[in-house]
């Protein structure tokens, strides 16, 4: 294997692996920087992979090699709509964010594990097509650079990029953005000024749910290929994770993301180096862990949520 | 064991046993093990004309949780064969063995020592791991080949094993790329795993991995969707035949697939050959039975192999089979 080649799968892979986290993590940002703390970013994940592949299956005849692009927008749509049991149950119902964002994480395995049973019979399902490697036009044929970074690689990775930068755009450029955030900082002061806060923090949930199902049907038709139970585990806990450590932001939260696609790949692609080879497996195993919270801790600092994050807010009539 | 009828006329219950299998967290339905033993259990009620649900059952578990919960059930509800399948039952298995004396427990797939109502049915999956490595030794056209293990465990590395003398067996200056993901369930880092692998020149990769597996399987998707047929890379499916798994269209357009041979444990032979002897009064208790190659426990599926690695396979089958070769396993 020589240079180029050990460098383009490991930004290759880096991509792929940090594609589900970055949009997952983006949705955590929007809804936490509107007040609501979602834990159900698990959940969502869930259901959106599931809901994608149902859609795979069932539309494969018909859309041909469309099917897994319109298959990650129904697993928006549905992220959308279960995220918005979250949402009433914390925004309309005052329920404790933690609790109702467990039971989304709780039910949604299950829930789709069900309904698997209910349509085909089967405790897990393979879906045929799937989102293949992409090369970038034209940035392809630039010697070096082009075969490390634009080779082979994933289409939704680069979107999910563009996805948070557009997301930083929209959350600290525009009027959307300043009313979502002054309803997450201080949901009083916004009340008086006009701001309708329920239909904001609505609307942060909303698009934590478009953002997370998109997250898991990326993760099922481009990485795993199938549902199961055991399809979204852990990835939804990373992406909070990611959220925290990008501070809220969704352009910290993609270099988080991506900085842990990076480590992982890193490692795994080090199993084939002499010399990193010889390291035992299991230190290579928890290397994207312990190097994503060492450089985190260092050149990120002192995360802070959104002061009312977390906090019902109470209208008062 | 009490047996009604002996001479079994058709349509009469042949015996009273009552057997249940209790699945892992997989469920019933995961084209694997617990739906290998299912079918298994499902021919013995048939032969013996029992009906689901008095005769035969199983019992889902969803989580690690459901484990003891479920052999209480069936032990309420008059269950006397009870197998556990998969090794993440052993503690449950063998705790429900101590508190139920008088019913007989079968874990599959693992061990559990010095327990008189316990058998434990472990396979031979070095065996078949091996002819998986004569098949891929046979296959490889860069001599270099692919395992990925999900977790270091005895079981896994029994497969390593068979796997590395089978590919030695046939060339003796292959190299072996071995990685674990430290998973049974991230499909992401299979995929990554078994991108480095392909990119390094392995062309043939054999994955032991569960959850894993399925990363490895849409890597090789789509590296032979943007490759021509001819220059394809393999997969060898592991536990069941999972030929169905490896259908693609290459570059050139053709209709094709890229799973290798698969390795395969007879889960339902094992699950139907323990019921019987149970039924006739000779459940061996406190023993571990061994399925390999000559009993039928394990065996490989030959999906898409030529016939001159379907050759290579078969001679190397019959001598395990003779005794001639002996397969390590640590």
């Amino acid at each position: 294997m020589n240079v180029v080649n050990t460098l383009q799968i490991i930004v290759a892979n880096m991509l792929i692996y940090s594609t589900p986290l970055i949009f997952t993590s983006i949705g955590g940002v929007f809804s936490e920087r509107g007040g609501i703390v979602n834990v159900g970013l698990e959940g969502i994940m869930t259901i959106g992979a599931f809901s994608s592949v149902v859609f795979n299956l069932t539309t494969a005849g018909m859309f041909g090699s469309m099917t897994p692009w319109l298959s990650i927008l129904f697993g928006a749509l549905i992220g959308a709509l279960f995220s918005s049991l979250h949402a009433v149950a914390t925004v309309n119902l005052r329920a404790d964010h933690i609790v109702s964002g467990t039971v989304l994480n709780l039910m949604a395995p299950a829930l789709g594990v069900f309904l698997l049973q209910v349509f085909y019979q089967q405790g897990q399902i393979n879906i045929n097509e799937q989102i293949g490697y992409w090369n970038v036009p034209l940035l392809s044929n630039i010697p070096v650079i082009g075969k490390i970074f634009f080779t082979q690689t994933s289409l939704p990775g680069f979107l999910a990029i563009v996805v948070a930068i557009l997301a930083w755009y929209v959350l600290f450029k525009t009027r959307f953005g300043l009313r979502l955030r002054s309803v997450g900082e201080n949901p009083q002061a916004a009340d008086t000024l006009g701001i309708n806060v329920y239909a904001y923090r609505w609307a942060g949930v909303l698009l934590s749910g478009v953002l997370g199902g998109v997250g898991g049907a990326i993760y099922a038709q481009a990485i795993s290929g199938n549902f199961s139970v055991s399809t979204i585990a852990g990835q939804g806990f990373i992406s909070l994770a990611a959220m925290i450590f990008g501070k809220w932001n969704p352009i910290g939260a993609m270099l988080s993301s991506l900085l842990f696609g990076l480590f992982t790949s890193l490692a795994v692609v080090g199993g084939q180096i002499p010399g990193i080879k010889e390291i035992p497996s299991s230190f290579l195993q928890m290397a994207p862990y312990v190097f994503t919270i060492i450089v985190l801790a260092l050149f990120l600092g002192k995360a802070i949520a959104p002061k009312a994050d977390g906090v019902n807010y109470i209208k008062s009539k | 064991c009490r047996s009604h009828d002996a001479s079994g006329t058709s349509g009469k219950v042949k015996t009273d046993l009552k057997a249940a299998i209790v699945t892992d967290a997989n469920g019933v339905n995961d084209r694997s093990f617990n739906q290998s033993a299912w079918e298994g259990l499902q021919s013995w009620g048939k032969e013996n004309n029992l009906k689901k649900g008095t005769g035969y059952t199983y019992f889902q578990s969803n989580s690690a949780s459901d484990y003891t919960t479920n052999y209480n059930s069936a032990e309420q509800q008059g269950y006397k064969l009870l197998f556990g399948i998969g090794f993440s039952l052993q503690d449950a298995t063998s705790a429900a063995a101590k508190n139920n004396p008088k019913s007989n427990f079968v874990i599959v797939d693992s061990v559990i020592k010095d327990q008189k109502n316990v058998t434990s049915a472990t396979f031979a999956d070095n065996e078949s791991a091996y002819l998986a490595g004569v098949a891929a030794a046979k296959a490889t056209k860069t001599n270099k080949i692919g395992f990925i293990g999900g977790m270091q465990s005895d079981v896994i590395t029994r497969f390593e094993k068979g796997y590395v003398a089978g590919a030695k067996s046939v060339k003796s200056d292959i190299k072996v790329d071995i990685q674990y993901a430290g998973s049974f369930s991230d499909a992401a880092k299979g995929k990554t795993i078994a991108a480095a692998m392909y990119g390094s020149g392995d062309d043939v990769v054999y994955q032991c991995a569960g959850g894993v597996g399925t990363g490895v399987f849409s890597e090789a998707k789509a590296l032979n969707s943007s490759k021509n047929e001819a220059d394809k890379v393999w997969v060898i499916g592991v536990d069941q035949d999972q030929e169905y798994l490896g259908k693609y269209k290459s570059k050139d357009g053709k209709d094709s697939n890229f799973v290798l041979v698969s390795t395969i444990k007879e889960v339902g032979t094992v699950v139907k050959d323990i019921a019987d002897k149970t039924k006739d009064g000779k459940f061996p208790g406190g023993t571990i039975v061994t399925y390999n190659l000559k009993n039928g426990g394990v065996d490989l599926g030959l999906d898409n192999a030529t016939s001159e690695i379907k050759d290579a396979v078969a001679k190397a089958k019959t001598d395990i089979i003779d005794g001639k070769i002996t397969v390590p396993s640590k």
